[in-house]
């Protein structure tokens, strides 16, 4: 007579880690080209946004000469720069989403195995996550810090090194917050489609999908 | 002691559509299979082996009829009731092997101890275990590129008995193997069948399996041809009755 506490089906969450971790490691390639996507798209908004967090502590902080020049140029530029943005997010996002459709079109076979040896749809979709989780945390951390670093070098070049007497550290600090979180959203959002797609295959159909 | 009926179809069809043409796979079948059998379906190419084979497996579903693992009907079962009989009443071994690449022998056998919920010391434990009975022992932190074919095959059915299934359901388990290893695999499933009572079902074309098979399911153009015992089946060199070319 088996008991109620025997009819579990369980991945737990140290397990689905470790798998995840060896995936990313073998298909090395493939992550790079997602954590890629990712890394430009943020990279690009963080430049944006450090170039508006320098402008602002140069006009605040700055000589008097610079003021007029900035203050004109943030305000032409603020709505193109929003529409910009949003366009290269939008291409990143488009991006993770074909990269992950074929990442699970190619592993078609190894997840219908995995349902064959009793894989719930959501063990599946949970392991596609950690992995674009990974994607988004690490492309977001090298972008945004590439976007802040080459901004900056920009500033030293057209304003000289007063910008390094004056940065404006905490802004620079919350803007990274934020588009560390953006970044691994958008990496999650992007691979929930493709994930679901193969989460709920039927086993004999993903196994037979000659890749 | 009756012996139990662990797998039963009753007037299995299936139909695929190709567009709007039907194409009929399984036009009926009606099969039986008692616990700790050994069961070979074997036909030619088209006969509908894989897909009846799928459909006691619980891979599929029929487009009409029944099909009973265990006296439940498959068709009641939802998506996780269906993933729980795969991983503890049925264990399953492809052509293919099908072994994941990123993990070594011994994580391969542990699989499907972690999802029934095994800690990874016991799991590690049993898996050790199993891989030892199919001889190898010695292999456990091989991937499987680091493995022969005969190998990898031994690990996938290290696999399936994994959660000390009812059913292995073997789909032609020789068919990427040659002749020599080809039969050891044949001799490792009529052992598990007999030390662990597990019934085996096969689809196969390999003429080998006939040996060790209690009973033949003969297939072709989705329908039954025959069954027979393995006492009734006579096999001259280079034939076998009634079999034609597959």
């Amino acid at each position: 007579m088996e008991q109620k506490i025997e009819k579990q089906l369980t991945l737990p969450f140290k397990n689905a880690v470790q798998m995840s971790i060896r995936s990313l490691k073998i298909r090395f390639g493939r992550s790079i080209i997602i954590t890629m996507s990712i890394l430009l798209g943020i990279a690009f908004l963080m430049s944006i946004l450090a170039t508006n967090a320098f402008t602002m502590a140069l006009i605040e902080r700055g000589p008097e000469e610079l003021k007029a020049i900035l203050m004109t140029d943030l305000e032409e530029v603020r709505t193109k720069q929003v529409w910009l943005v949003t366009l290269s997010l939008l291409v990143c996002v488009v991006g993770i989403v074909n990269a992950m459709l074929m990442s699970v079109t190619e592993r078609s076979r190894e997840i219908g195995t995995m349902k064959c040896l009793g894989a719930l749809d959501k063990f599946i979709v949970e392991l596609f996550m950690i992995e674009s989780f990974a994607h988004g945390v690490f492309g977001s951390l090298i972008g945004s810090l590439l976007g802040v670093v080459i901004m900056t070098l920009v500033f030293i070049f057209q304003h000289g090194f007063l910008i390094i007497r004056i940065f404006p550290v905490l802004t620079i600090l919350k803007y990274l917050l934020f588009t560390v979180s953006l970044g691994t959203f958008l990496a999650i959002v992007g691979a929930l489609y493709p994930a679901s797609v193969s989460a709920k295959m039927e086993p004999a159909e993903a196994i037979r999908r000659e890749v | 002691m009756a012996k139990e009926a662990i797998v039963r179809t009753i007037g299995v069809k299936k139909v695929y559509m190709l567009g709007k043409i039907p194409l009929r796979v399984l036009k009926g079948i009606d099969i039986e299979i008692l616990k700790g059998e050994y069961i070979s379906i074997m036909g030619p190419s088209g006969s509908g082996k894989t897909t009846l084979f799928n459909m006691i497996g619980g891979l599929d579903k029929p487009s009409e009829g029944k099909v009973y693992i265990d006296e439940v009907d498959i068709a009641q079962l939802d998506a996780y009731e269906l993933a729980w009989l795969r991983c503890r009443k049925i264990g399953y071994i492809f052509q293919s092997f099908n072994l994941i690449p990123v993990m070594t022998a011994l994580e391969n056998v542990m699989l499907p101890m972690i999802f029934a919920g095994l800690t990874t010391d016991e799991a590690r434990e049993k898996a050790k275990v199993h891989l030892e009975t199919v001889g190898l022992g010695e292999r456990l932190d091989h991937k499987p590129f680091e493995l022969s074919g005969g190998q990898q095959q031994r690990v996938a059915i290290a696999r399936a008995l994994a959660n000390d299934p009812a059913i292995v359901l073997a789909d032609e388990p020789t068919g990427n193997l040659d002749l020599k290893t080809g039969k050891e695999i044949i001799t490792l499933l009529r052992q598990m069948n007999k030390d662990k009572n597990v019934s085996i079902i096969t689809a196969t074309h390999d003429l080998k399996m006939l040996d060790v098979s209690d009973r033949v399911i003969w297939l072709r153009d989705g329908m039954i041809e025959r069954v027979e015992d393995r006492e009734n089946i006579t096999i001259k060199v280079g034939e076998v009755e009634g079999e034609e070319g597959g």
